[in-house]
């Protein structure tokens, strides 16, 4: 676990330790209570009927008899929910993929749901009621989605992006366009073009947690709900509009979170939950089935991406460009946009041109899958920039080098960077003892960089001082992984004091302002930025009520090691008050010592990445093996090294999952063939090696302690830089994502029998 | 806690007779398996049984626990081999020494399947009776000549391994029927077995193909017993006659080993689904045979 | 009809009613109030409800309540010896072995029970020991190193 800290000037005294996370005891004896661990008193069991079809409109649903089954309190379809009044176009789609409207677009998709006095009375009344449809044809490829002749999904889908707007409705709903200078003229100036199509399967985020959540409204519109989220804020804002509430009676408490990774930014259940309690009066409890996590919480998009790049003899990339097709399900997204903009983030590129195309498909709706979008194309990327540096005879390596963006450089997708990563990463893997390891018989070394944005936004925290001198830091983004022990480190270096003096709590939304969610790696990197402003405006507090304690002036006290000094040599009588002492005395200057922050946090870094993978693969099965794995990032400052090589190993881990095995795989008749972890391969333990890890710390100039979010760009480069340590090892690109064994054989078989008949 | 008044509507019939019964005797769980009405079910090791159970695929009246019924507890070694109760679990078989020395190919077969969680409950009987055609035990008791002891309301009945499954998810096993036991026999000297199968993952898998090869030896490593099996190349595991042919009547060579992995992809008839296609499973169904041939040979002595 | 069941959990008696084709994982976690026992997938795929019964390593979603009678249990909740953490926990916690903490109860108990068998394990060893157990936050790298750091320490006491 190598860290080089040689980049950063500042010394801390508590952020770049290792403690103890504060909630750990409670989740290694069992105590932590997750999305399906609460209970109300009279609560119902909440179970949802599913379409067993891909695409088709409903005709008829009856629930007469499943209502006079004993036991069932509520019964609730598409027609409790009033889209009128609502005009975000987002939030209508929502409510129909929580409950489908007129159409079923996929097989997983709500059409009616119970509660009942338990789970065998409320799977009884599902029997019962009885659905009509009438089948559509579906589509669930990207590129048979995009032909002419597909079945349309939904006929008021207009290309958005074009000019003008299409007459005719298609399954594109949106183009978007990113880049700079002139391709044409770059691919003119070209040695060695290339173009290829790269696939990449879907994948879900595979939390081992299902949604759950328990909900209860009161007949006087007040209500409450627990839940397993990654934003109860942003919950509680959709909900209360879904269900017509005021947003301020509605309190949302998030439990522990048994992970997310994006797929827990999204309402896929919870409303429905609050409609059939405010149906029954009753308290309702629901819990997805693994299955139904699968079929109907939001997977990553299904890729399709045409790519050609051009190279001079020398190195020089002078053209990038990319067509993009991503699946978003049955609704518009934006998930190419961020595909084309993340595509060639990597590269100082003097003429680039992506254009993604949002594409209807009878899937679940597409939801955030840690960095969305980014490994897809940077699987392309950068298979692409190993197969051209073999071209021209030079080591992939240099050639990334030679074209990586710096600071200065304008990106692909518009703004220009700061100071950023992605060359000390590149570095670092040239100098990586891993880079010049020896290889063993059919394995191959791969390796690949990564790009994410970062967000911030809008945050809020308090900081509260208690008796005796101890602190509470209360924040409104979940903790995902060990954001408490962060940010319990950054109050204890802000204010001086040991962490094990400082608590961090999480609120619900009741007890402190908005919040943002914990997505888009911004929940250590903006809540610090809250907690530390939080904290500047406690100790100018303090300093005020020493200053009235001595009788001096403010500006004479000085805020040091978690003490107020009076400063000059006129005031060297006076001790030092720590904040215990100064919380003693807090009735008599002013009151409980407090300290908040609303923000809205700017200037989240860039984050890179570069891995290197070492892959064996069976000639004669396709089976492959990982044999070492090493991740080199920039965190900016890694405030809890160990969480921070968490997230590096665990992104790893789930980008090799994808691109080896994890795959929706869906029937002729459109229905999903593997919902479950028996056939959704996700990675096992014997399936990996050690991740190694190797955090650099380039500071983000916006943040005052130069944290970057480190959560996401992880998954972005694995896809890659596993298909160039698989092509390296077969000596057969890859194109097509998972690089599963059959695909793996295949491509061998269909390598060897075209080098045959060129033979001949 | 939630609550749990029973609903006993008379839509839910099956609610009102919903029975678990664990018997302690084969005579027992017999009577009540003839007798029981409905959808009934023997719960061995229920890594299947509750999975489908979970899945809303079946939904019983009847389960009758076999794991209290003493006679199909233990594994025992006698003259003519050994008889694996029904209700052993197949990590007990991996613990039992003198089995793992004599059958490793049907013991490694046995601890392939699922995780040592799966491994503390699940049944080779129990993997049998759901008739996967991907069993992993099915194969490496086909390739040893196993023979299932089926007790009945007429009676004992003996059966060999590749007569029970009869197609995906159905067996021979007729009302009131039961398999008590699986014997193996007694092994002889310079014979071995072997069982592999592939998987994409390391573990927690389901077999996309499997192999296994069980092969004596007479004098100068000449092989003079052959049988191999293969899983998941069609509906049922199936018997590989002419690859006994093949293997029958001098050393394990690799003239021989080409033949055997030729007539092993032509003895399959697989199906493309989520685990694998056509090509790849025929492609591999030989290379797999191939590699467990190898293996059960060096385990008999053999010299490649 | 209900079933009453008498067994025995974390050394202590307790008696509970469940359906007769009730999985023990729902019985400890509704009828005991055993919430640490974790359900992700309900068909033995992912080990987050890990049990040992009689001493051997399940998946309470794959055994019936029923079959629990007269049997004994231990689940998270009985790891701990009073206010002393199990050497494993102690580890997990040192070695942020766990993120989200959701699979954290499962590989416990199944690293508890490798432990039971097998007091020096290798690396690899580990690993097929635990590949019953899903984690999908952490790579596995650090709860290896926990399980591996625990064992070494248990040796020594």
């Amino acid at each position: 676990m190598g860290k080089d800290t040689l980049l950063t000037d500042r010394v801390f005294k508590s952020v770049g330790t290792r403690p103890m996370r504060p909630d750990g005891i409670d989740k290694v004896t069992g105590r932590a209570r997750y999305g399906a661990d609460h209970n109300m008193s009279g609560q119902l069991h909440g179970s949802i009927l599913r379409s067993p079809h891909a695409h088709a409109s409903i005709k008829s649903i009856d629930t007469s008899k499943a209502e006079k089954l004993k036991g069932v309190k509520a019964i609730v379809t598409a027609k409790d929910f009033k889209t009128k009044g609502i005009t975000d176009p987002g939030l209508l789609d929502i409510i129909d993929n929580c409950m489908a409207g007129k159409k079923v677009f996929y097989d997983g998709h709500a059409v009616a749901a119970v509660a009942a006095v338990d789970a065998k009375t409320a799977k009884a009344a599902l029997k019962l009621i009885k659905v009509e449809y009438k089948l559509l044809k579906h589509v669930t490829d990207v590129d048979e989605a995009v032909k002419p002749k597909a079945p349309v999904i939904n006929n008021k889908c207009f290309t958005k992006g074009v000019d003008p707007t299409p007459g005719k409705a298609s399954n594109v709903a949106k183009r978007s366009e990113f880049g700079h200078g002139n391709v044409a003229e770059g691919f003119e100036a070209a040695d060695v073009v290339i173009e290829r199509n790269f696939k990449t399967g879907q994948s879900h985020q595979g939390y081992i947690e299902p949604h759950a959540c328990v909900a209860s409204i009161g007949p006087d519109g007040a209500g409450e709900l627990w839940v397993c989220t990654q934003g109860h804020f942003v919950f509680r804002q959709q909900c209360a509009e879904i269900l017509g509430l005021d947003e301020a009676k509605l309190k949302v408490t998030s439990s522990e979170i048994g992970g997310g990774f994006g797929g827990k930014t999204h309402l896929w259940v919870e409303p429905v939950a609050l409609a059939l309690s405010q149906k029954a009066n009753r308290p309702v409890k629901l819990v997805m089935s693994r299955e139904d996590v699968f079929r109907a919480s939001g997977p990553t998009s299904a890729t399709s991406i045409d790519i050609k790049m051009g190279v001079t003899k020398d190195g020089v990339i002078t053209a990038a460009e990319a067509e993009l097709r991503y699946t978003s399900g049955p609704y518009a997204g934006s998930w190419a946009t961020l595909g084309a903009m993340t595509a060639f983030a990597c590269y100082d590129l003097k003429n680039v041109k992506t254009v993604g195309l949002e594409v209807l498909v009878n899937r679940p709706k597409t939801t955030a899958y840690r960095a969305p979008s980014a490994p897809m194309a940077a699987f392309a990327v950068e298979s692409m920039i190993d197969e051209l540096a073999d071209r021209i005879g030079m080591k992939a390596i240099d050639m990334r080098i030679q074209n990586a963006a710096k600071e200065g450089t304008k990106s692909s997708y518009g703004p220009v960077y700061g100071p950023i990563g992605i060359g000390p990463t590149l570095d670092a893997a040239k100098n990586h003892p891993h880079m010049s390891a020896p290889l063993g018989p059919n394995q191959g070394r791969g390796m690949a960089c990564g790009f994410w944005f970062n967000f911030g936004g809008q945050s809020c925290t308090d900081l509260n001082i208690s008796s005796d001198g101890t602190a509470t830091i209360t924040v409104g983004t979940i903790d995902v992984g060990g954001a408490r022990a962060s940010l319990a480190l950054v109050v204890a270096e802000e204010l001086g004091i040991p962490y094990e003096q400082v608590k961090a709590v999480i609120a619900d939304t009741g007890s402190l302002g908005y919040n943002e969610m914990t997505d888009g790696s911004r929940g250590t990197f903006a809540s610090s930025m809250s907690a530390i402003q939080s904290c500047r405006m406690a100790i100018a507090d303090m300093r005020q009520r020493a200053a009235t304690l001595w009788e001096i002036d403010v500006d004479e006290v000085v805020w040091e090691n978690g003490q107020a000094w009076a400063g000059g040599e006129s005031n060297s009588n006076h001790p030092p008050l720590s904040i215990a002492d100064l919380a003693k005395s807090a009735e008599k200057t002013g009151g409980p010592i407090a300290g908040h922050a609303q923000i809205v946090a700017d200037g989240a870094g860039v984050s890179f990445a570069t891995h290197i993978c070492d892959i064996e693969v069976d000639p004669e099965t396709g089976q492959t093996r990982v044999v070492r794995y090493t991740v080199i990032q920039d965190a900016g400052k890694a405030v809890h090294p160990t969480y921070v090589e968490g997230q590096f190993q665990g992104g790893a881990a789930q980008g090799i999952g994808w691109a080896l095995n994890e795959e929706y795989i869906y029937g002729e008749d459109g229905r999903l063939q593997n919902p479950g972890f028996l056939d959704y391969r996700i990675p096992v333990c014997s399936d990996l090696p050690m991740i190694d890890t190797q955090i650099l710390e380039i500071p983000n100039p916006n943040h005052p302690y130069g944290i970057r979010g480190v959560g996401e760009t992880s998954i972005v480069p694995p896809l890659a830089a596993i298909g160039n340590a698989v092509s390296n090892a077969t000596q057969v690109r890859m194109t097509h994502v998972p690089m599963s064994p059959p695909r793996i054989l295949a491509a061998i078989h269909a390598q060897a029998a075209s080098d045959d008949s060129s033979d001949d | 806690m939630i609550e749990t008044n029973l609903s006993l509507a008379p839509h839910n019939e099956r609610d009102l007779i919903l029975e678990y019964l664990a018997p302690e005797k084969t005579a027992d769980a017999v009577k009540l398996l003839a007798k029981s009405k409905g959808s009934v079910h023997v719960l061995a090791g229920g890594s299947d049984l509750l999975v489908r159970m979970k899945g809303g695929y079946v939904e019983p009246d009847v389960i009758i626990d076999i794991k209290r019924i003493k006679a199909m507890q233990d594994i025992k070694k006698g003259a003519t081999g050994f008889s694996i109760g029904a209700a052993v679990s197949c990590a007990k078989m991996g613990e039992h020494k003198a089995l793992r020395k004599a059958w490793p190919g049907v013991v490694e077969a046995a601890n392939l399947i699922g995780s040592d969680q799966i491994q503390g409950r699940c049944t080779i009987a129990g993997n049998l009776c759901n008739a996967s055609p991907a069993a992993d035990s099915v194969p490496a008791l086909i390739a040893a000549k196993a023979v299932a002891v089926i007790k009945g309301p007429k009676g004992t009945r003996r059966v060999a391994i590749e007569d029970i499954a009869t197609a995906p998810g159905k067996t021979c096993l007729k009302k009131g029927e039961i398999v008590e036991s699986i014997q193996l026999p007694k092994r002889a000297a310079k014979m071995a077995d072997a069982y592999l199968r592939f998987t994409p993952r390391t573990e927690m898998d389901i077999a996309v193909v499997s192999a296994a090869v069980n092969l004596t030896l007479g004098p100068r490593g000449v092989i003079t017993h052959a049988r191999v099996a293969l899983g998941a190349v069609a509906p049922t595991a199936v018997l590989v006659p002419e690859a006994t042919k093949i293997l029958k009547g001098g050393k394990l060579d690799d003239e021989k080993l080409e033949a055997l992995a030729e007539i092993c992809n032509a003895a399959c008839r697989p199906i493309d689904d989520k685990r694998g296609t056509i090509e790849f499973r025929t492609h591999v169904a030989g290379v797999l045979a191939t590699r467990a041939a190898r293996l059960a040979y060096t385990r008999a002595g053999g010299k490649l | 009809m209900s079933v009453l069941v008498s067994s025995t959990i974390n050394g202590d008696n307790i008696e509970f009613a469940c359906e007769p084709d009730e999985t023990l994982l729902d019985a400890l976690r509704d009828r005991v109030g055993m919430t640490g026992v974790k359900e992700g997938c309900g068909t033995g795929d992912c080990g987050a409800c890990s049990i040992t019964l009689d001493g051997a390593l399940v998946c309470s979603c794959l055994v019936l309540g029923a079959e629990a009678e007269g049997r004994s249990i231990e689940t998270v909740e009985g790891m701990s010896d009073g206010n002393t953490l199990h050497p494993l926990q102690q580890k997990f916690l040192e070695h942020a072995a766990l993120q989200c903490g959701i699979c954290t109860p499962g590989f416990l108990i199944a690293a508890k029970s490798l432990l039971e068998k097998n007091a020096d394990p290798s690396e690899e060893e580990v690993r097929y020991a635990l590949a019953g157990n899903l984690c999908r936050c952490t790579g596995y790298d650090k709860i290896v190193r926990a399980v591996l750091d625990a064992a070494k320490q248990m040796r020594k006491a």
